[in-house]
């Protein structure tokens, strides 16, 4: 929804994929009003062919519930969304031996006003801006039953919402943050800066990338729709064999968790194919701005991880409609194989989002520090270093299951070694604010909290690593301030420091400072005055996940809760700034208010159309501050013949 | 560990200035020092899970060593970036950039030695932890490769160093007890025997649920068809609370049971107690008397049918029906 | 529209939607939790009676037809779709149970014994679908599930450890007999009635109560669906300070 504020053109430009439908009036326009109908009208015929098969199981007769509805209904339901949005046009206008639609953005030309933000576009600025109010919307949707569970937990015994209805809200609040906030960082700003920081027109998968995108939106309806079944009973870990066990609601749950981890691995490939294939001359991998590095790691964990959710969310969904036995112990399944299917996703997927965050803070310090960013290379090393550990830690989720008590010791090890290349986080933080000249605006202060949050979760997360001290907080509130100090307190705080960072560049508009202010202060006060006793209450004894507790702990769950709120209006200090800056306000930024050294600002903001004219040729690496006859980063204009014929033809063409 | 990187730091950069490393060193010297022995002297014996078992005691103690250990890293890390913040600020007209140091080798080597230092010491000091007080309360699957020592007999007395066996058994909603060397009885209370090593074998009879005592430091995953096997010695008296710990369905957060730690004449005097009454009662008979291992699945196999009324039949994972997959 | 306009009217469409999510949720949220009515038991000369009935699942027509309890309006007499109920606290509360279901056998025998009843013992008579009582107000401290079919149900409140097996009509009179149509009379349907009283605690708040017989027909072990439903098989017993 970023608004172009130069007036419309007159000449009418290209309605993108609807260029050809401009003759045929008989169907409707691709887009969200087509989508929605192909959705509605898919979720019917799914689920009318789903009580044709499953309606005379014997499960559903006895149950009064056909599982195999629900779950072909979401199917056909996507489906008829994706139809309609136009994703099978250019698919099927290929297949007929038609060439595919240009992308008109190449060749200079911008679509004026708000429609394309509501199409299946090419572009992949748009698609960040997507990405952005979608990612903010189920940000906020996460939060609002976050509330509720803070309002349950005011009191030890009465019931404010009921235990069926307490369940439902720990699980969607659960499952919304953890996988829809995955794409958090690498949905807005991954997909906007990542051709941008590299020096490229264009990502290399366009239609993955806003599939990627268009895929979240029926993710968090049908995650959204379990709460008209009565929700889901088993949190966001989705636990065998609770979950075939359960009603309805899990369906949706995990159809929704298996379509996220579809647009996950769609996002990943895409990043990955454009980093290494679409960097700009001079553009090498020891100049790779850190936010990109942080990308392409992610990618990587997500193309390699998400894969065994999505095929642990199929077998599950199998287990729930044709009764197969996956994770059926008394049948031949087994209700570990869950447990190693979905943290072996899981743990990499906790670095899906702490890794994001660590590269976008990297790129603050370094300009508000106005240092060179202190050991480049151990920062990329900490990256990859983290994102390769993290597929050999998952069994510390299980230290208590009774999975193989003998190998407790190597993942004990695992487990800590990953705080090695973390540290290294650390170390080049305090190293780039050694003799620094630190700027504090808003994205900093978010940087500085970031270090602070991230330091009590990461110190935390060593306790969890020892068997023994793990006994005790296991499954815990102590396991839930851990990862909410890592989690909220890192990647939602550095996704903050973005916002307010990068805003101004995406859209040439900034927010207001005053406000912004005051919502990072009252963000960082609740913050920690909301999860820091929550170790407290997890030392004492306090399960996760539990309406009911004892009642010596009222007190510190008041404290918790009454935070709570704080923390959830200081959210709302952001959304007005967000809506009121953006829509009335209007205070346009356009130049390089930061005084960043990196590519993305060296254009005018919003960026062309095109990203850039010509392919530019990199000079120097995007952290050379304080170097007195520092190159500049690029040159926008080279001369012809500097860049070879592959890099300057650029045909607008877009093959993915 | 930072204290020495920035030391380092300080020493490696000769420009001209206070010396920042040493200062920092001071202030850290100043603050850490005070904090371990507070965290040692005066918050260590209150530490939760506190020292009513053995398996609590060794967490008590992990969970002291550790904060002991991570006190000193917070306070490195955050007193560096507030003293970062209060003498490398901007000064207000300030446009300057700051020096350009990239890296300096000896900071980042000492401070990869460090951290790789810790982490070999908390790895070796945890596995010793979890080795030497037989697997440190935590469930450890049906054979267990940490034990502990005492006799394993088909009837338990006091004072023998016999192995209390107790079946942990968890259904929607609630934990039971069956304690085999009592005829298999089984209680809704968890009563056990002071200074006696007891060998808990977890299981459920439906979804996982996670067997917490929270004070006797014993944590064991409850799975169905698995036997989940933890120690513990039990060395006050008193009365305790078990919950469960893992998410099991509605009522999971007010699945918990009591229990008591009595003498142990006094235990065996209980225990033989429910057991005579139970057996009295006949609701024992359908079981072998002393079985670690307890599921529905195997009653068919004495020699009673389930009783199924229009086809239906309860429990051993079926769909309620003859039709649904069966176990090879 | 000028930009502004039609930002301004995109930003309320936003919100509206928004809005219209929260309201929804909340709706559901809340609905969910009123919907089911509380009976309120109110005690006379220090006792209060609860009468509670349990019904097989049958043909009901209201969807979906699992296995039930249902509550006695106190003063109506009225049979409520709900298993919330109120009572006064440090109170003897009698209980009735009208068990319709026909009998399974309990997955943990243990259930069989009457536990945390005054007394420890409940009070018995079971009728044919003739209205022929052929148990007579027998007193007992254990329904043994395994060595006869005399067993439906159980009603259980864990915490104040109160565990009661709910005696069914005997299979070998009832077997394809049972009450088609819920809430169940006595006339025409083979039953059994069963009494026993408890204390309530003196601190008030909620305090569940369930059935540990896994009775949801069509799911894995019989767990979940009236199992796991509020309204079903399990329910709340709200202590209110007297």
């Amino acid at each position: 929804m970023a608004i172009e504020i130069q007036p419309e053109r007159a000449q009418p430009a290209g309605r993108g994929p609807g260029i050809a439908a401009a003759k045929r009036r008989w169907r409707p326009r691709p887009g969200v009003p087509a989508g929605l109908i192909g959705a509605v009208a898919g979720y019917f015929l799914g689920h009318w062919l789903g009580n044709l098969l499953g309606g005379g199981y014997d499960r559903s007769s006895l149950a009064d519930t056909n599982d195999v509805a629900i779950v072909l209904g979401y199917a056909f339901g996507v489906l008829g969304w994706l139809a309609g949005l136009g994703v099978f046009n250019d698919l099927f206008l290929m297949m007929a031996g038609k060439p595919a639609r240009e992308e008109p953005r190449l060749l200079g030309t911008q679509e004026p006003g708000l429609a394309k933000y509501f199409r299946y576009t090419l572009d992949h600025k748009v698609v960040g801006i997507q990405y952005l109010y979608g990612m903010i919307a189920y940000f906020l949707t996460g939060g609002l039953f976050a509330m509720a569970i803070r309002s349950e937990l005011l009191s030890p015994s009465y019931h404010l919402i009921g235990p069926n209805q307490y369940l439902m809200v720990v699980g969607e609040h659960g499952t919304m943050m953890m996988m829809m906030m995955s794409s958090v960082i690498l949905g807005p700003f991954g997909q906007y800066f990542g051709p941008l920081l590299i020096g490229s027109k264009r990502v290399a998968f366009p239609r993955l990338e806003a599939l990627g995108f268009w895929l979240t939106v029926p993710a968090y309806v049908i995650l959204l729709s379990a709460v008209l079944m009565g929700g889901f009973s088993t949190g966001w870990t989705g636990y065998e064999p609770l979950a075939t066990q359960s009603t309805q609601g899990e369906d949706a749950y995990f159809f929704a968790f298996g379509l996220m981890g579809i647009s996950m691995i769609l996002a990943g490939f895409n990043m990955i194919v454009t980093v290494i294939n679409y960097r700009a001359p001079g553009m090498r991998w020891s100049r790779l701005p850190m936010f990109v590095w942080s990308m392409f790691t992610v990618s990587f964990l997500q193309v390699l991880s998400v894969p065994v959710l999505v095929g642990a969310c199929y077998m599950a969904l199998e287990d729930r409609t044709f009764q197969t036995a996956f994770f059926t112990n008394q049948l031949g399944g087994s209700s570990f194989l869950y447990e190693d299917l979905f943290w072996f996703f899981g743990h990499p997927e906790v670095y899906i989002l702490a890794l994001p965050g660590f590269g976008v803070i990297s790129e603050i310090i370094a300009v508000f520090c106005r240092k060179p960013l202190f050991g480049y290379k151990v920062s990329v090393a900490g990256m990859l270093g983290v994102g390769t550990a993290s597929f050999f830690v998952w069994q510390h989720h299980l230290f208590d299951s009774g999975i193989n008590p003998d190998m407790r010791p190597l993942f004990m090890l695992t487990t800590e070694i990953i705080s090695i290349p973390t540290g290294f986080i650390f170390l080049v933080a305090m190293g780039t604010f050694w003799k620094a000249k630190i700027r504090f605006s808003i994205p900093m202060l978010f940087a500085l909290a970031f270090y602070f949050n991230f330091l009590l979760g990461g110190i935390s997360g060593v306790f969890l690593s020892d068997v023994p001290a793990d006994t005790t907080e296991h499954g815990s509130f102590f396991v839930m301030a851990h990862f909410h100090y890592t989690i909220m307190g890192g990647l939602i705080f550095a996704f903050f420091a973005g916002i307010y960072y990068w805003l101004p560049k995406m859209t040439g508009i900034k927010l207001n400072e005053r406000l912004g202010k005051i919502h990072f202060w009252t963000m960082f006060i609740f913050f920690n005055s909301t999860f820091l006793p929550l170790f407290g209450l997890g030392m004492l004894g306090m399960p996760r996940r539990v309406f009911e507790y004892a009642r010596n702990l009222e007190t510190l769950n008041d404290w918790v809760s009454i935070s709570a709120f704080c923390l959830g209006v200081s959210i709302l200090i952001f959304v007005i700034n967000f809506v009121m800056s953006m829509t009335f306000w209007r205070e346009p930024e356009v130049g390089n208010p930061w005084r960043t050294r990196s590519l993305e600002w060296q254009l005018p903001a919003p960026p062309p159309p095109d990203n850039f004219r010509r392919v530019p040729v990199i000079l120097a690496g995007s952290y050379d501050y304080g170097v007195p006859d520092a190159l500049p980063v690029a040159d926008f204009n080279p001369p012809p013949g500097v860049i070879g014929t592959a890099y300057a033809s650029a045909s607008g063409r877009a093959e993915g | 560990m930072s204290s020495d990187d920035t030391a380092a730091a300080a020493g490696a950069d000769a420009s001209p200035g206070p010396r920042h490393g040493r200062r920092l060193f001071t202030i850290w010297l100043v603050l850490a020092v005070p904090a371990v022995l507070v965290i040692w002297f005066a918050w260590y014996p209150h530490m939760p899970p506190g020292r009513m078992s053995d398996s609590a005691r060794h967490q008590q103690f992990d969970i002291a060593v550790l904060a002991v250990s991570a006190a000193p890293v917070i306070i490195a890390v955050l007193l560096y970036f507030i003293y970062a913040i209060v003498v490398w600020r901007a000064r207000p007209g300030d446009e300057g950039d700051g020096p350009a140091i990239y890296g300096n080798t000896k900071v980042q080597a000492t401070w990869i030695i460090g951290t790789t230092m810790i982490v070999l010491w908390l790895f070796v000091f945890g596995t010793v932890e979890l080795v030497v007080p037989a697997g440190a309360g935590a469930g450890e699957g049906p054979s267990p490769i940490w034990n502990l020592t005492g006799k394993h007999t088909a009837a338990w007395s006091p004072g023998a160093n016999d192995m209390l066996q107790i079946q942990v058994i968890g259904q929607q909603w609630a934990f039971t007890y069956r304690y085999p060397q009592f005829g298999g009885m089984e209680s809704t209370v968890l009563d056990l025997p002071a200074n006696t090593p007891i060998e808990f074998h977890v299981t459920s009879l439906d979804v996982i649920h996670s067997f917490w005592p929270y004070v006797l430091g014993v944590k064991a995953d409850a799975n169905p068809q698995v036997d989940n096997v933890a120690y513990t010695t039990v060395q006050a008296r008193g009365g305790f609370k078990v919950r469960c710990n893992e998410l099991c369905g509605i009522w999971h957060g007010a699945m918990t049971t009591d229990g008591t730690v009595l003498p142990p004449a006094a235990f065996q005097a209980w225990a033989a107690g429910v057991q005579a009454q139970e057996r009295s009662l006949g609701v024992l008979a359908v079981l072998p008397p002393y079985a670690l291992t307890y599921d529905p699945t195997v009653i068919p196999q004495l020699g009673k049918s389930i009783i199924a009324i229009d086809g239906i039949t309860g429990g051993a994972g079926y769909y309620y029906n003859s039709s649904d997959p069966v176990t090879p | 529209m000028s930009v502004a306009a039609r930002a301004a009217v995109l930003i309320v469409a936003f919100l509206g939607v928004v809005g219209l999510g929260v309201f929804t949720a909340v709706y559901y949220v809340g609905a969910a939790t009123t919907q089911l009515p509380v009976v309120h038991y109110t005690a006379s000369s220090g006792q209060v009676n609860v009468v509670l009935q349990e019904d097989p699942q049958n043909d009901s027509a209201s969807r979906p037809d699992w296995v039930a309890y249902y509550t006695q309006d106190q003063a109506s007499k009225q049979w409520v779709h709900t298993t919330l109920f109120s009572v006064p606290a440090n109170t003897k509360v009698n209980v009735t149970i009208y068990g319709y279901d026909g009998c399974t056998p309990l997955r943990n025998n243990y259930f069989s014994q009457v536990q945390g009843t005054l007394g420890g013992t409940v009070n018995l008579s079971q009728f044919d679908q003739h209205g022929k009582e052929y148990v007579t107000s027998k007193t007992t401290s254990v329904i043994n599930s395994w060595t006869d079919c005399n067993v439906g149900h159980t009603f259980a409140i864990p915490e104040l450890g109160v565990f009661v097996p709910v005696a069914s009509p005997n299979a070998q009179l009832s077997a394809d007999n049972l009450c088609d149509s819920s809430p169940c009379a006595t006339s025409g349907n083979p039953y059994a009635v069963e009494t026993f009283s408890f204390m309530s605690p003196k601190q008030a708040g909620t305090y569940r109560w369930q059935c540990f017989v896994p009775c949801g027909g069509g799911y894995l072990d019989g767990n979940s669906g009236p199992m796991g439903t509020l309204g079903w098989m399990m329910g709340e017993m709200d202590v209110v300070s007297s």
